[in-house]
């Protein structure tokens, strides 16, 4: 049979369109697509760059463990370099093009909004993994980081019992830094305190010297910084300069998650106080072997650990203990076996959902810093996530979307 | 009265510290008119040169003033040779070309040495008392060394013979060439000056500072607007734009707080270039250096 041309363009044609969805399909039933979304460079890499490297090593012990549902799981990783832009334009890649059965993504909360709503118009499963201001009630997205109920509720009346009820917030200017804020100041007046001050800091404001001095004149008994990223490591240092870490300790709910403790010496950092789910020295035999198979794998590249690191690693086995149990990667199916009551026992201990606002249960460390490295003062086991619990109840209606605390805590209804 | 002095001081240290991370900006853009986008990371490197050398055991001074400025200043000269002197005269490509240097150096600086990099660095010098106040003694010696630094550029510019062929091939490149000044030579020489004082400025900014890859972005625009701002003469310039850059600045962040302090420095220099277009030194003190 002569081929036309034009019989031939049209079956030609009919291929390659075809080819996608058949391509589409093959790779699906061989691996199980895992996307990280993580920022590897510019200013966010100090948090983004461990984070990836024990999502990966997740996946990797996993898959070396035999896979999940006897499927390998195929990890793509994209980095969004600190981009709110790029962040957007991945997520709809990892949903659409990849179509991804999980992804993991975000640091700041600037990113997890400008992405959420892309994966619940899509149906994808969304993990945030950082610790944040609280807030986000969203079927789709499964946030296992502490939120300001679990760890600030526990640092504030430790530190105020300890130095005194003054007490001077300092905070990074946007919404995590605004938000957590008023958080603080919440439960500094719970606790019979005074939150004389409250100062925001754009992320690149790289000389304190007027505040230290306003701090010094207001005399306050402890400061309290929510700080965040590399310009702000400044602070503790021109603090510490002026000769004030000796006089007005400092407490936060930030130090250290990007491994700040070691950009600045130890008598710069010693005495201050901080509150996370997990610390690189939590004292258990899961978390020594954790560490100790980090470090073999990166050699002397590993990064500190911290709970970012610590939680991206938990998040994916909190994943992908849900398909285990749903035996299914089907989106509902895993909803509704991580809301079950899914928990994994990792380096931070047991790590929970809770299926009232997807956010997990979860153990708390109270820690202070000594030499570069944190020394645990007090554990608090099995924390809910009661911030967000006042504002969010998926069992009573699961189809909601939303960030509760986007106006802050009074246009959600809690006094501060 | 304690506050005053003690905050006079803290505004003072806010004016070096603009003075210091903008001269060697200035002098790479009034001499030669380029506008070196990878200032910031020029910075970045002298810290990074202290906090390496400090961590191997180099005595801090000795790597504050003389590694970073070294380290730097060389890395200057070799960027000026394989990549500027194909440039001038070609302010955007140099702008483009510079940009792609700061994204090169953070790259490498990253995939040497990680993300992030461990310091046992302190600020020296211990504290300064005024009454219930305290001021950190190494903000003051930045202040002194600082006005040390624009005297040493303006002794150089005024009093040797490179000053003198430096400012010749300043105001008029083809004129110095016919009367034998080899302008290339002159414009190697300044770019590594200009680079060494960069990174000296980012080593002594190494103790007091965060120091990481990608710090440089936090700088460049604080000292490109200074720069504009003071106009062309590199020292009368880069001196009255950070009086009053860094005087508003400290002033407001204090009565107010940080972000409106960020907000009046803006504000001021858009209110400054409009009414002086060609900058500080474009209608006032014109003769200046």
């Amino acid at each position: 049979m002569q081929l036309k041309r034009r019989q031939f363009l049209a079956s030609a044609s009919a291929a390659a369109l075809a080819s996608p969805a058949i391509i589409g399909r093959a790779m699906a039933a061989d691996g199980i697509k895992f996307v990280s979304i993580l920022d590897q460079s510019n200013g966010l890499d100090i948090y983004g760059k461990p984070m990836v490297e024990t999502t990966r090593m997740a996946v990797d012990e996993i898959n070396d463990a035999g896979g999940l549902l006897g499927r390998p799981i195929d990890l793509k990783v994209y980095d969004p370099q600190s981009s709110i832009q790029l962040y957007t334009q991945f997520a709809t890649q990892a949903a659409a093009g990849d179509r991804a059965d999980v992804v993991h993504a975000g640091i700041t909360s600037a990113s997890r909004e400008a992405i959420r709503p892309t994966f619940s118009r899509f149906q994808v499963l969304y993990f945030y993994n950082v610790l944040y201001e609280g807030g986000v009630c969203d079927i789709n997205n499964f946030c296992t980081g502490s939120t300001p109920a679990q760890t600030v509720e526990k640092l504030v009346p430790y530190t105020m019992n300890k130095w005194g009820k003054k007490v001077y917030i300092i905070a990074a200017d946007y919404n995590y830094g605004q938000i957590t804020a008023q958080w603080v100041q919440k439960y500094v007046r719970d606790n019979g305190g005074d939150p004389v001050a409250t100062e925001f800091f754009p992320l690149d404001v790289t000389n304190f010297g007027p505040t230290i001095k306003k701090i010094q004149q207001a005399q306050p008994d402890m400061v309290m910084s929510a700080l965040v990223g590399g310009a702000h490591v400044s602070f503790y240092r021109q603090y510490a300069a002026a000769g004030m870490n000796a006089s007005i300790p400092i407490a936060s709910t930030t130090f250290g998650v990007g491994n700040e403790h070691k950009l600045i010496s130890a008598e710069e950092g010693n005495g201050m106080i901080c509150a996370y789910s997990y610390f690189e020295e939590v004292d258990n035999a899961t978390n020594k072997a954790f560490v100790q198979r980090f470090r073999d794998r990166l050699g002397d590249d590993a990064p500190a650990l911290n709970e970012l690191a610590a939680r991206a690693y938990e998040g994916a086995y909190i994943w992908a203990e849900a398909v285990r149990q749903a035996g299914s990667t089907e989106r509902m199916a895993v909803i509704e076996a991580l809301r079950s009551g899914v928990y994994y026992d990792g380096p931070s201990g047991r790590v929970q959902i809770e299926p009232k606002t997807n956010h997990a249960n979860q153990n708390v460390y109270l820690a202070e810093l000594k030499d570069q490295s944190f020394q645990i003062l007090e554990t608090y086991e099995n924390q809910p996530p009661t911030d967000t619990l006042l504002v969010c109840d998926l069992v009573a209606d699961p189809n909601q979307s939303t960030f509760k605390f986007e106006n802050g805590l009074k246009a959600a209804g809690i006094d501060i | 009265m304690d506050l005053v002095v003690s905050l006079a001081l803290q505004i003072l240290y806010g004016i070096a510290n603009l003075a210091l991370i903008s001269l060697g900006l200035a002098i790479i853009f009034g001499m030669m008119r380029v506008i070196n986008l990878a200032h910031g990371e020029f910075l970045m490197l002298g810290g990074y040169t202290v906090v390496i050398a400090t961590n191997n055991g180099v005595n801090i001074w000795i790597a504050m003033l003389v590694l970073a400025p070294l380290v730097v200043g060389v890395i200057g000269v070799v960027v000026e040779r394989l990549l500027i002197r194909w440039l001038y005269g070609r302010m955007i490509d140099t702008l483009l070309a510079t940009w792609g240097l700061s994204l090169l150096f953070i790259g490498l600086v990253t995939s040497i040495f990680g993300a992030s990099t461990a310091t046992t660095i302190s600020p020296p010098l211990g504290v300064i008392t005024i009454g219930a106040y305290t001021s950190s003694g190494y903000e003051m010696f930045l202040i002194v060394v600082t006005v040390l630094l624009l005297v040493a550029v303006y002794a150089t510019l005024k009093l040797t013979t490179l000053g003198l062929v430096a400012r010749g091939t300043m105001q008029n490149a083809e004129m110095s060439s016919a009367l034998g000044v080899s302008t290339s030579r002159i414009y190697m020489i300044t770019f590594g000056l200009g680079a060494a004082v960069t990174g000296l400025a980012g080593g002594l900014l190494a103790p007091i500072t965060g120091i990481l890859p990608t710090i440089g972005a936090v700088y460049i625009a604080k000292a490109f607007i200074t720069v504009i701002s003071g106009g062309m003469a590199i020292l009368a310039g880069t001196a009255t734009a950070s009086v009053l850059l860094g005087g508003v600045n400290g002033i407001v962040a204090f009565l107010t707080g940080p972000t409106i302090g960020e907000v009046a420095l803006l504000v001021t220099a858009i209110i400054l270039l409009r009414l002086m277009p060609r900058g500080i030194t474009g209608t006032l003190f014109r003769k200046s250096l």
